[in-house]
């Protein structure tokens, strides 16, 4: 598969300060690539070494093969970037803040036309186009900052955490456009400290904490190399003890033990394994009346690379 | 890179008219400052012709007692004008100079005379003999009566001078073709010298309107320069440094904000001070040279402001003190050049005293004159420009 983005061995420090440290993806065309790690984990200053704000100590960075450094310009014209803060101008219109930077892209007057009707449309403010940006809500002024980063039509995506004091609606829509931009052929790398975005949107996923890249992997993969399973717990009436005894004998089940009136359990692959489970301890003349699946998630595999929870 | 650099250029501008900021401070502020100065310094003006000439007879001979006595004096008597006697070609200079001060003291002169040291004795031999009289450019009709005052004391002693020599040669050889040729050959009697004071002048109302101009010129490009600092606290210079534009053309493109709104908001002034406050500010060339220059060097100094600020609140408050000592210093508020000493001096030490300096030349004299204006000006810009210009680029650094 052909990487739009490649990034190797990135190191960013500032003064005694390690910001990034040895830092390397790369992304394909069509692919969402998440960096996930808490505030300060580096995730900004990776995406600004990426797009050439930064000078970086060592590494490299290539777009479609070609060298990315600071001194680049035209390289820059196959990236759209959409800073963490919103970066528009609040006292023009949404219209016009689209129409200066096509301008500065150098696009052709009737392709941006185009190009800015579509944003409008996409971002859902063709209402609003000619409104002022100083009048505009939170969320509004959100989309209009991805709109920016999409005008050009780029072939790699920077969104920096562009779901930050978001409301739920307008959260929803930023991913909905993420996900269709992702599914059109682009290159997205997106950063967040939020699990949920991370894993609905990113086919695969960096998780990166002082400076450096821990784990990266699609979520399965990620799961399995921290080894970790689902957790079964099944609310039962009757004697605990023989329907204990019946699980643990069951292949691909480990630690089954009474707690809190129940019993509970680590399983490999839970959904795969239900039936067997609930048919055992029918067996033994339990009967349940409640069950609860707990599948390893991002934070569980963040907290087993890093020490903490994604929040900390 | 001049394509993205006017591209930024006009995104800013259509930003500064929408915000109506530069309007008010390029324009407005400065306009109605310059109408209350200008109101509350220069009373209106009556029309009654009421002039002071000053008198520096140095010949006191009789031909010069004759035009002191006489015909000034007979003027004095009939109430029109008020004759002051001095001793020196500078006194009557500088009373003269005092009349185009608006801050000069009670004492001045519209026009001085001077009868140089032997004045009656060569008119009274076959030499010519010269008269002075010193007024200020643009010194109006009491400068026209002075001059023509003494035309015509000249005229007088031609006529008497040819009418003795007439009279004399007649009676000598009685041939009077011989006689009108000898007479048209001799040299004229009295020569008038229209001196222009040395020290050139604004007038009250312009000196207001160019002072107040150039003052808040310094407020004005400051809302080009700073754009860089506005562009950072928008989160949009991030925006700017990852399109596929060179950096230098986000400088440039400030700097043309600037230059623009500076030459813009200074022509508009120029324009409506002329029309309502009566300013003269002189050849229109040399004042748009002035302003050309003036602004290239507002925009040196307020770019340093701004390559050292942290962000646009500090750099405002810096231009704040800047601008306004360089305005005092420079002599924006009052005539600082009539001070004297060092203070007079120190003006030479900023941007605004060369402005006035080149525009009190330009009224004064030909756009020759403000070459030393223009190019001090340029040497502003081009001095500070360029410490700027190395701030701004390490700032812009990745």
């Amino acid at each position: 598969m052909t990487h739009v983005l490649e990034c190797q061995g990135l190191r960013k420090t500032f003064d005694d300060l390690v910001a990034v440290d040895g830092v390397g993806f790369h992304i394909a065309e069509g692919e969402t690539y998440g960096l996930l790690g808490p505030n300060g984990a580096g995730k900004t200053t990776t995406i600004s070494m990426v797009v050439g704000l930064l000078e970086r100590d060592a590494g490299e960075v290539t777009l479609d093969g070609e060298p990315l450094t600071s001194s680049t310009t035209e390289v820059r014209r196959g990236i759209g970037l959409v800073p963490q803060d919103i970066a528009i101008y609040p006292d023009l219109t949404a219209a016009e803040n689209l129409a200066f930077f096509a301008r500065l892209y150098d696009m052709p007057r009737k392709e941006s036309q185009c190009r800015i009707a579509e944003v409008l449309e996409t971002t859902g403010l063709v209402d609003r186009a000619d409104d002022r940006v100083s009048k505009f809500s939170g969320g509004m002024k959100r989309r209009l900052n991805i709109g920016i980063g999409l005008l050009h039509t780029p072939r790699l995506l920077l969104l920096d955490e562009p779901t930050v004091g978001v409301d739920p609606q307008s959260r929803n829509a930023i991913l909905e456009s993420v996900e269709r931009l992702s599914g059109a052929g682009m290159a997205v790398l997106y950063t967040t400290h939020y699990m949920e975005e991370a894993e609905r949107l990113c086919d695969r996923v960096g998780i990166i904490d002082h400076g450096q890249l821990m784990a990266e992997g699609t979520r399965a993969e990620l799961v399995r190399m921290v080894g970790q399973r689902d957790r079964v717990r099944l609310t039962i009436s009757g004697a605990v003890e023989p329907a204990t005894r019946a699980l643990t004998a069951l292949e691909g089940i480990d630690e089954a033990g009474a707690r809190d009136g129940g019993i509970d359990m680590l399983v490999d692959n839970a959904s795969s394994r239900l039936a067997g489970i609930l048919a055992a301890v029918a067996d033994a003349g339990v009967t349940v009346s409640g069950v609860d699946v707990d599948e390893p998630d991002l934070e569980s595999v963040f907290l087993h690379f890093t020490g903490r929870a994604l929040r900390d | 890179m001049m394509k993205s650099a006017f591209t930024i250029a006009a995104k800013d501008m259509r930003e500064r008219i929408r915000d109506r900021s530069a309007f008010i401070l390029g324009i407005i502020a400065p306009l109605g400052l310059a109408a209350i100065f200008s109101f509350v310094f220069n009373p209106i003006q009556d029309f009654e012709f009421d002039a002071t000439y000053a008198v520096a007879d140095q010949d006191g001979g009789p031909i010069a007692a004759v035009f002191v006595n006489e015909v000034l004096g007979g003027m004095e008597r009939a109430g029109i004008i008020e004759v002051v006697a001095v001793d020196s070609v500078d006194a009557a200079t500088a009373l003269v100079e005092a009349a185009s001060d608006p801050f000069g003291s009670e004492e001045s002169a519209d026009a001085a005379f001077v009868i140089p040291t032997g004045f009656s004795e060569v008119v009274q031999s076959d030499r010519p003999a010269a008269m002075e009289v010193i007024v200020n450019e643009g010194g109006g009709t009491e400068a026209s009566v002075a001059v023509s005052v003494a035309d015509g004391f000249a005229s007088q002693l031609d006529a008497t001078r040819l009418a003795v020599a007439t009279t004399e040669h007649l009676g000598a050889s009685g041939d009077r073709a011989d006689a009108g040729t000898r007479f048209l050959s001799l040299p004229e009697a009295v020569g008038i010298t229209n001196v222009t004071t040395t020290v050139k002048q604004l007038s009250g109302n312009t000196f207001y309107a160019a002072g107040l101009a150039i003052f808040f010129l310094f407020f004005t490009v400051q809302f080009g320069v700073n754009g860089l600092l506005d562009e950072r606290n928008t989160g949009t210079l991030s925006r700017l440094l990852a399109a596929p534009i060179k950096r230098t053309s986000i400088i440039l493109g400030k700097a043309i904000t600037a230059f623009v709104l500076g030459v813009v908001s200074m022509s508009i002034l120029v324009v409506a001070t002329t029309l309502l406050f009566g300013a003269d500010w002189g050849n229109p060339i040399g004042v748009l040279l002035l302003i050309v220059t003036g602004t290239m060097a507002a925009m040196g100094i307020m770019a340093i402001v701004a390559g050292f600020a942290k962000t646009a609140e500090q750099a405002g408050n810096f231009a704040g003190i800047i601008g306004m000592v360089l305005g005092f210093l420079g002599g924006t508020f009052f005539p600082i050049a009539q001070a004297g000493g060092v203070l007079a001096q120190m003006r030479f030490l900023t941007p605004h005293g060369w402005f006035m300096q080149g525009l009190g030349d330009l009224a004064g004299g030909n756009l020759a004159d403000i070459v030393p204006a223009v190019v001090a000006l340029l040497a502003f810009a081009l001095a500070t420009g360029s410490i700027a210009l190395i701030r701004l680029r390490k700032g812009l650094a990745p």
